[in-house]
């Protein structure tokens, strides 16, 4: 993958209540340790990939969160 | 320990030491899976050879039980697979569990109209017992037990073996040699060829038993079971009542003591209960590596199997993917030997199988990496798939507990016709392994025969070079389903049941032009 591939990832907003949903991503950690939240991130992740349903946007999402480390 | 009882095949003094030195066309050195299917399969084809063996006796425990429903068909092809089906346990179905539940059932092959099933399994000592009764019963095999290969001369124009017997050493000169000698080949190492790759560090113990129970024929796959909680069991069924369970250790096991009666007892009590009985069969304490050689052809010195390239056990791949090169270099070693190719036409074979080797190493470990996680994070996410998969259908395609042997496809092959027609929605393409299905109350397998043959689908009128067989086919049905056909279609088969070439309507000069570029390029006789 090239940096270039994340390009095709959509930038402008997507959702109706981003509000809601950064804050129940959030609201959903916070009473769990650090391994639970790993847990908890990997099954999110996992479930979200397969709605995203797209094998190239999923690859370009993981180029995406590397780059802007 | 173990039921089965080895017998000692005869050995010869060699005539070699006595004076009678004759010319051999082809040395097969190894008598373990790959090299007496090679053997048959040259027979087969009309092409004598030589088989050797250090020892005298078959495999010396079960080692590789599953046999996967492309070996089995490469086996019928030399009367050995009708005896494998007979004595061995049919399977085409699995169970994966997390911790004593079940979370879900796969189907290895839904579908009925195959002449095989997706695994027969069986031990490895009886499929060997099958090949010898075979080669025994061939005159054009000769097979040697108790000749070891001690040194090589891998000559531009012969090759010269020095073989030790019980009588003293001999040289024995071949046109070609085969090295089918295994994950330790001697030929690779007399040769001083390098054999790169990855060593794995977790240690598994295979303890296989005879157990009186009912058993359901199937594969049984737990993660983080009760009585094994911190790693991973693996359970299928052998013949003769014998099951194989393999428990994954870690990294820190104690390989002499966990292979201590005892200990081993201790799991399977655990996992069987307090009534069960059983005796050992086999016990092995192993890690595994996967490796290739970077190139199987070495002047007239061919390796095939273990000896070119290992795989981890998860996924059957070690003693089906030898069969399969055997089965790829089988028709092409024949075709050169008879002078009808030029020595070329084996250049695809190593292309084709490394392809297949590389393919191999990468799912199987893939399955490591999942069976057995090497960073925290990747335990994670493996654990988070776990949990995942008995109300989320499609995380069970990430959780992978061994993906099990099918024929490899070798894409982009030197052999095969790229397609012209644009229109193919299904059906193998080229470089991809022919689909078996009923044909006439038999089996389409059965009917492409040891040559090339075309698989013509309401396509008349065709006349093929000489030897291509022609198998008439209707347009609809079973047949025509898997291969994607229409009125016209036509495939080329090669004799290793690889597809070489496909078309909606073709004319003599395409077909014929496709089957000089599978026997390697305008250069047959
Ligand atoms: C525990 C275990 C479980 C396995 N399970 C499976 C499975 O379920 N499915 C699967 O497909 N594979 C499995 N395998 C792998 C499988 O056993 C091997 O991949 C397969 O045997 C390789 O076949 P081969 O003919 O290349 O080599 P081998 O079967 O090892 O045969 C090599 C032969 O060469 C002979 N030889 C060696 N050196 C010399 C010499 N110098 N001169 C003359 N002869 C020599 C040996 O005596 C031997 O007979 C398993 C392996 C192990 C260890």
């Amino acid at each position: 993958m090239t940096a270039a591939s994340g390009s095709g990832l959509r930038r402008d907003l997507a959702l109706k209540r981003p509000d809601d949903v950064y804050n129940a991503i959030v609201d959903a950690h916070r009473d769990l340790d650090d391994a639970a939240c790993r847990a908890f991130d990997a099954r999110l992740i996992l479930l979200l990939a397969n709605q995203v349903g797209d094998d190239a946007a999923v690859l370009a999402a993981i180029d995406a969160a590397r780059e802007t480390a | 320990m173990g039921s089965y009882a080895y017998r000692a095949y005869p050995y010869r003094r060699p005539p070699e030491l006595d004076g009678t030195a004759t010319r051999r066309g082809v040395t097969i050195v190894g008598a373990g899976l790959a090299g007496p299917t090679l053997a048959l399969l040259l027979a087969r084809h009309g092409v004598p050879s030589l088989l050797l063996d250090e020892d005298d006796t078959v495999s010396v425990g079960s080692r590789s039980i599953c046999q996967a429903k492309h070996t089995l068909e490469v086996w019928d092809q030399i009367g050995v697979a009708a005896p494998v089906v007979a004595k061995g346990v049919t399977w085409d179905q699995g169970e994966v569990l997390l911790g004593e539940r079940p979370i879900y059932r796969f189907h290895l092959q839904p579908e009925p109209g195959h002449k095989f099933p997706a695994f027969v399994n069986l031990q490895q000592y009886y499929v060997e017992e099958y090949l010898y009764a075979r080669c025994l019963a061939e005159p054009l095999i000769e097979l040697r037990p108790r000749h070891k290969v001690v040194g090589i001369d891998n000559g531009a124009e012969g090759v010269t073996l020095s073989v030790e017997t019980p009588d003293g050493t001999v040289p024995i000169v071949s046109d070609w040699v085969v090295a089918c000698d295994g994950v330790r080949s001697a030929i690779r190492r007399l040769l001083d060829l390098p054999f790169p790759g990855e060593v794995f560090d977790d240690r598994f113990l295979i303890a296989d038993i005879r157990l009186r129970a009912e058993l359901p024929a199937e594969r049984r796959f737990w993660f983080y079971p009760p009585f094994h909680p911190t790693n991973s069991v693996l359970m299928h069924r052998q013949a003769d009542d014998v099951l194989r369970v393999d428990f994954q250790l870690g990294r820190d096991a104690d390989p002499v003591e966990e292979a201590k009666p005892e200990n081993v007892d201790r799991r399977l009590r655990g996992m069987f209960g307090p009534d069960a009985e059983w005796e050992h069969e086999w016990t092995s304490v192993y890690t595994f590596t996967c490796r290739s050689l970077d190139r199987f052809v070495h002047g007239r010195t061919i390796f095939a199997g273990d000896s070119a390239h290992v795989v981890s056990p998860f996924g059957a791949r070690g003693g089906n993917s030898g069969v399969d090169d055997v089965d790829n270099l089988a028709w092409k070693l024949a075709r050169v030997v008879r002078g009808e190719s030029f020595q070329a036409l084996l250049d695809s074979y190593d292309i084709e199988r490394r392809a297949a080797a590389r393919e191999n190493i990468r799912q199987s470990t893939r399955s490591t990496d999942f069976i057995t996680p090497k960073f925290a994070a990747s335990r994670v996410f493996r654990d988070a798939t776990l949990a995942l998969a008995r109300d989320y259908p499609f995380a069970r395609a990430f959780l992978n507990s061994g993906r099990l042997s099918v024929a490899t496809a070798a894409p982009g092959s030197p052999l095969s016709t790229p397609d012209i027609d644009a229109d193919w929605t299904g059906g193998p393409a080229p470089g991809e392994p022919m689909i078996d299905a009923p044909h006439t109350n038999r089996w389409l397998i059965d009917q492409v025969g040891k040559g090339f043959a075309l698989l013509a689908f309401d396509a008349d009128g065709l006349r093929p070079p000489r030897d291509v067989t022609v198998v008439a086919l209707s347009a609809s049905g079973v047949a025509a389903r898997r291969y994607g056909a229409a009125p016209g279609t036509v495939y080329l088969i090669r004799p290793d049941r690889y597809v070489a070439a496909r078309w909606r309507q073709p004319n003599d000069a395409v077909i014929e032009k496709a089957w000089r570029r599978a026997c390697g390029e305008g250069r047959a006789s």
